[in-house]
């Protein structure tokens, strides 16, 4: 009688955990821009009551890292405690400008939606994001454009720099290095919005030796949207 | 031989075909009494060749910018191109695209091999006017749309959409879509005298010099003078944001 009633308490749970139903996602991310490189990507399906970031809200300590600094780690660590499904680095390094990647992610039940992040370079604090999309229960293909943020942690000087979390300046990974400009004097060392907002975008200026920033202008500013992600729910 | 992907498009293929089939019925049930004793001859029912079903649609296209004005509307109908699209981000633009894109001229992107019907506005489409253009087909597989137009106060900034499925649209059913801009590479944004089409400038546009990136991108703004862009023409007044279109598709026949 032991046994039946464990089996049959078994079945209730199983059809009470049929309604968030475990999916198969195929997930693309397309970089929409010409002159931006985005850093690894992490992506995660989680729970309601747990996400990558929220605008408003202030970074957490592993947001700041990949929005200043473009390392995901903590982020993969924070998420995986959380029994999260997560999906990080599908690109294997930079996601070139109009460059895709694609991967694919099993969520488990009750992770019911989806974020995603990458620091977008050159930036101090940028990054592009997706937070906490419910995942359709049917089966479709669904396109997202995304948007940058800005993480609110740093003052965007556009200058060379640093991607140490709390250091001032954009690191500079060697892709990105012939555009830039050098000996900038830096926009600002004022962050007027320490909460994440939607980034305000890129000043630059045309002077590769001096000028205020070393983001050039005609190169690196965006319009957003900055990605495309594209998802098929199987 | 093209395959249809979708559903709708199957659904659409199979609901011309059931028209096609029920009217065949139709006009063979009239002389359907081949075992029947005619006191007189049957009639002769002679049976007109089907005329084919056209599928008409009017495209109208709003230009959203401050100071944009926008070259001849180009729409296309066509069949499922699926990856070869007029034009896809992160692929080299097509020279016709280029045309276009730099220069405004549509006339090799009308020509595209892919097109079943073509159609273009005679005119430019000023900031915040609107243009439509009517076009028709009576093949079965035109289910596909494009329409692109260029950004003439630019290097090589354009707008539009390409191989989209409309095949389940009803008759006066329409789709309406905010669209953004694209910049074709295959130019670099140095907004200098001589190097763009528009009033602001009224130079070169289509050079086969491919200076830029040399794929299909968003477009990143125009920096303009009063920006901080020397080398640039343009003003204030050229700047834009996404979305820079409203494109609208009214199926009427």
């Amino acid at each position: 009688m032991k046994i039946i009633n464990q089996s049959l308490s078994v079945l209730a749970l199983s059809i009470a955990s049929s309604t968030l139903l475990a999916q198969e996602l195929s997930i693309s991310l397309t970089n929409l821009t010409q002159g931006l490189y985005f850093t690894p990507v992490v992506t995660a399906a989680h729970s309601s009551s747990y996400g990558i970031f929220m605008s408003g809200s202030a970074a957490t300590p592993e947001l700041q890292a990949m929005a200043e600094g473009g390392d995901i780690s903590g982020l993969v660590t924070m998420l995986t405690n959380a029994n999260a499904n997560v999906d990080e680095n599908p690109a294997g390094g930079l996601l070139a400008p109009g460059m895709s990647t694609s991967f694919t992610l099993s969520t488990d039940d009750d992770n019911m939606r989806l974020s995603l992040s990458a620091m977008i370079l050159p930036s101090n604090d940028g990054f592009v994001g997706l937070s906490g999309w419910d995942i359709p229960q049917e089966s479709g293909t669904h396109t997202i454009f995304l948007n940058a943020y800005d993480a609110g942690t740093e003052a965007n000087d556009e200058l060379r720099g640093s991607g140490v979390p709390g250091e001032a300046g954009m690191p500079v990974p060697p892709p990105l290095a012939p555009n830039l400009g050098m000996n900038g004097t830096g926009l600002t060392d004022v962050e007027n919005n320490t909460l994440i907002h939607i980034h305000r975008g890129s000043i630059g200026d045309d002077d590769l030796t001096g000028g205020k920033s070393d983001i050039s202008n005609s190169i690196h500013r965006w319009l957003n949207p900055v990605a495309k992600l594209t998802i098929t729910i199987q | 031989m093209f395959t249809f992907k979708t559903n709708q498009a199957n659904r659409s293929m199979f609901s011309k075909a059931l028209v096609a089939s029920a009217l065949t019925l139709a006009l063979s049930a009239c002389s359907d009494d081949d075992n029947t004793q005619a006191i007189e001859p049957p009639p002769v029912v002679v049976t007109p060749p089907p005329t084919p079903v056209e599928y008409s649609y009017t495209v109208t296209v709003t230009n959203l910018t401050n100071a944009q004005p926008l070259s001849p509307i180009a729409v296309l109908l066509h069949g499922n191109t699926g990856e070869n699209a007029m034009w896809k981000t992160g692929a080299r633009a097509s020279v016709p695209l280029e045309k276009l894109a730099e220069g405004g001229d549509n006339a090799d992107f009308l020509a595209d091999e892919s097109a079943i019907a073509n159609q273009a506005s005679d005119d430019v489409v000023l900031p915040g006017m609107s243009t439509s253009v009517i076009i028709t087909s009576t093949d079965l597989i035109a289910n596909y749309f494009t329409v692109a137009t260029m950004l003439v106060n630019t290097n090589d900034a354009f707008s539009g959409l390409t191989g989209i499925d409309i095949s389940s649209l009803a008759i006066d059913e329409n789709k309406s879509w905010n669209i953004n801009a694209y910049d074709s590479g295959t130019e670099l944004n140095n907004e200098a005298a001589g190097t763009m089409p528009g009033p602001a400038d009224g130079g070169i546009g289509y050079d086969s010099t491919r200076d830029d990136v040399d794929f299909v991108g968003y477009h990143s703004g125009v920096v303009s003078q009063d920006d901080g862009l020397s080398s640039s023409v343009l003003t204030q007044a050229h700047r834009f944001d996404n979305p820079v279109i409203k494109v609208t598709i009214i199926r009427t026949k």
